[in-house]
């Protein structure tokens, strides 16, 4: 089980040599893909963590009628299909789509990457950011309250800080998956090099024209991956380390 | 078009796409109990709705069809896939891995014509408006046939025109279907494709010809991919496409025979 995990990526490793890599990542199609890919996974988690925040918080402190279905909303583009959801986007805010009267139409554009990628990628943010709220003790929020801090300063003194490892937690994975978002950022946004080429996309029109150039790039999502994972296990340590003590006492 | 006509398509899709899937894991066969071999056919995206409607009526052969790209095919090959037969929307890629060993000779078994496709309700009627601002125009890439062909007609344009159309292309799609779709959607206004890819989009596209002195000769080839496990039935697969049932499917999707010699 073990093996069939990970000789594939051993695989592109081996079937790889630095140099051929330096020269792969030296091709202006190749250094266009990783800037873009870097730039729209950059504005998504902006987004993703600008809206996700508070929309978190406040599933997860309101009660109200339906929340369990709101939530479950919330969560379902983690078991699209990412073709689903290029369908449904295009279906929604493509030039052709329901908001398409009112004037709100993306596609093949820089920013239709943005969306697809803010789809995708925000539950694996918010489910997380939710369970950490969701876990801060309310008692303390209170009691802060209580003392004199404003609901502002409550929440960012307290709330915070106790959800942190969460919300980084769910930062990298939100991360990790807008980085390798393909299906529906090829149906929604299309692929053009330098302005919907994303490394994923690069990596599969590559793969016909120049396998290195595709290995290369695969190399690079390999680390990036693996580094994403490995901060999400640091952080989770801390989290189970700092649990015991920390503010709540 | 109304929002409700886009949801009802966009459930439709979805449908279409369950249904898809659904038929994709059913293994028996419909017709007859006789045993069939099956064939593993790797094929041009161009050719999906011909050789999906011909799958039934071969005898002794039950091909299992994969469609993408010609190139991204060809490149899965080099790989060392091994479909049992490899049919593309051009002879140079068959020729080239002829050339490499890893297929026997290939042959020519239909033709097609490059057309500019928009959709049905379009203003576009010539080549020239393609070169208007504000058209959005997507193309196969460079490698795929359906791209390749599309820059041989943009190269025999006038400077100044080819020019201004390639600044309105605003993607570069890996195969036919993922093109055509972006002009279903609405995404895209003009591409260049194949006619036979209108043809099978049933109404809302349109063809827009290309002068007799811009079109390429647009040939398929094919060929058994060399080591296929099932050599014989891959024969019979590549005989019925240049004689028997799937070229009668072929020629009823609008493809030509193939080019005389």
């Amino acid at each position: 089980m073990l093996t069939f995990l990970v000789l594939p990526i051993v695989a592109i490793f081996l079937e790889s040599s630095p140099g051929k890599l330096i020269s792969s990542l030296g091709q202006p199609v190749v250094q266009e893909a990783l800037w873009l890919s870097l730039k729209t996974t950059a504005l998504a988690l902006a987004l993703i963590l600008g809206v996700g925040t508070p929309a978190a918080y406040f599933l997860a402190t309101r009660h109200f009628r339906g929340r369990a279905i709101v939530i479950t909303l919330v969560e379902l583009p983690l078991v699209l299909p990412p073709a689903v959801a290029g369908i449904g986007l295009l279906a929604a805010i493509g030039p052709a789509g329901i908001l398409a009267p009112i004037g709100v139409s993306f596609s093949l554009s820089t920013a239709a990457v943005v969306i697809a990628l803010t789809f995708v990628a925000s539950p694996f943010y918010v489910r997380q950011a939710l369970a950490s709220f969701g876990a801060v003790d309310a008692t303390v929020v209170d009691a802060a309250r209580t003392l004199g801090a404003s609901e502002a300063e409550a929440f960012a003194r307290i709330v915070i800080p106790t959800a942190m490892p969460g919300l980084v937690a769910g930062t990298a994975l939100a991360l990790g998956r807008a980085l390798g978002e393909f299906g529906a950022t090829l149906m929604f946004a299309g692929s053009f090099v330098g302005v919907t080429q994303t490394v994923p996309l690069a990596i599969y029109n590559r793969f016909s024209v120049r396998f290195e150039d595709a290995l290369a790039l695969s190399v690079v999502l390999v680390v990036v991956s693996a580094a994403i994972l490995l901060s999400v296990k640091f952080v989770r340590g801390g989290e189970a380390l700092g649990g015991v003590g920390g503010p709540r006492g | 078009m109304s929002a409700t006509t886009w949801v009802k398509a966009g459930a439709a899709s979805l449908l279409g796409a369950l249904a898809i899937s659904g038929c994709g894991g059913n293994d028996d066969q419909s017709a007859g109990g006789e045993a069939k071999t099956r064939v593993i056919v790797s094929a041009a995206a161009s050719l999906t709705e011909a050789l999906t409607s011909c799958q039934r009526e071969i005898d002794g052969v039950d091909p299992k069809l994969s469609f993408a790209g010609s190139d991204e095919l060809a490149a899965q090959i080099r790989q060392g896939v091994k479909p049992d037969v490899y049919l593309a929307a051009n002879t140079k890629l068959p020729a080239e891995l002829a050339r490499e060993g890893l297929v026997g000779d290939p042959i020519e078994f239909a033709s097609n014509e490059l057309v500019v496709a928009v959709p049905a309700d379009s203003e576009i009627d010539a080549i020239d408006d393609l070169t208007k601002r504000d058209t959005t125009i997507v193309l196969g890439t460079k490698e795929v046939p359906f791209g390749s062909y599309a820059r041989t007609v943009l190269s025999r344009l006038p400077g100044r025109q080819s020019t201004a159309i390639l600044d309105n292309v605003r993607s570069e799609e890996p195969d036919v279907k993922s093109a055509v779709g972006k002009l279903l959607q609405g995404a895209a206004d003009a591409t260049f494709t194949y006619n036979t890819d209108v043809t099978a989009a049933g109404g809302k596209l349109k063809a827009v010809k290309l002068p007799d002195d811009l079109q390429p000769i647009v040939a398929y080839g094919g060929a058994v991919v060399d080591g296929a496990s099932q050599p014989q039935a891959a024969m019979s697969y590549l005989d019925s496409v240049t004689s028997g049932a799937c070229e009668r499917a072929l020629r009823d999707a609008g493809f030509g025979p193939p080019p005389a010699p």
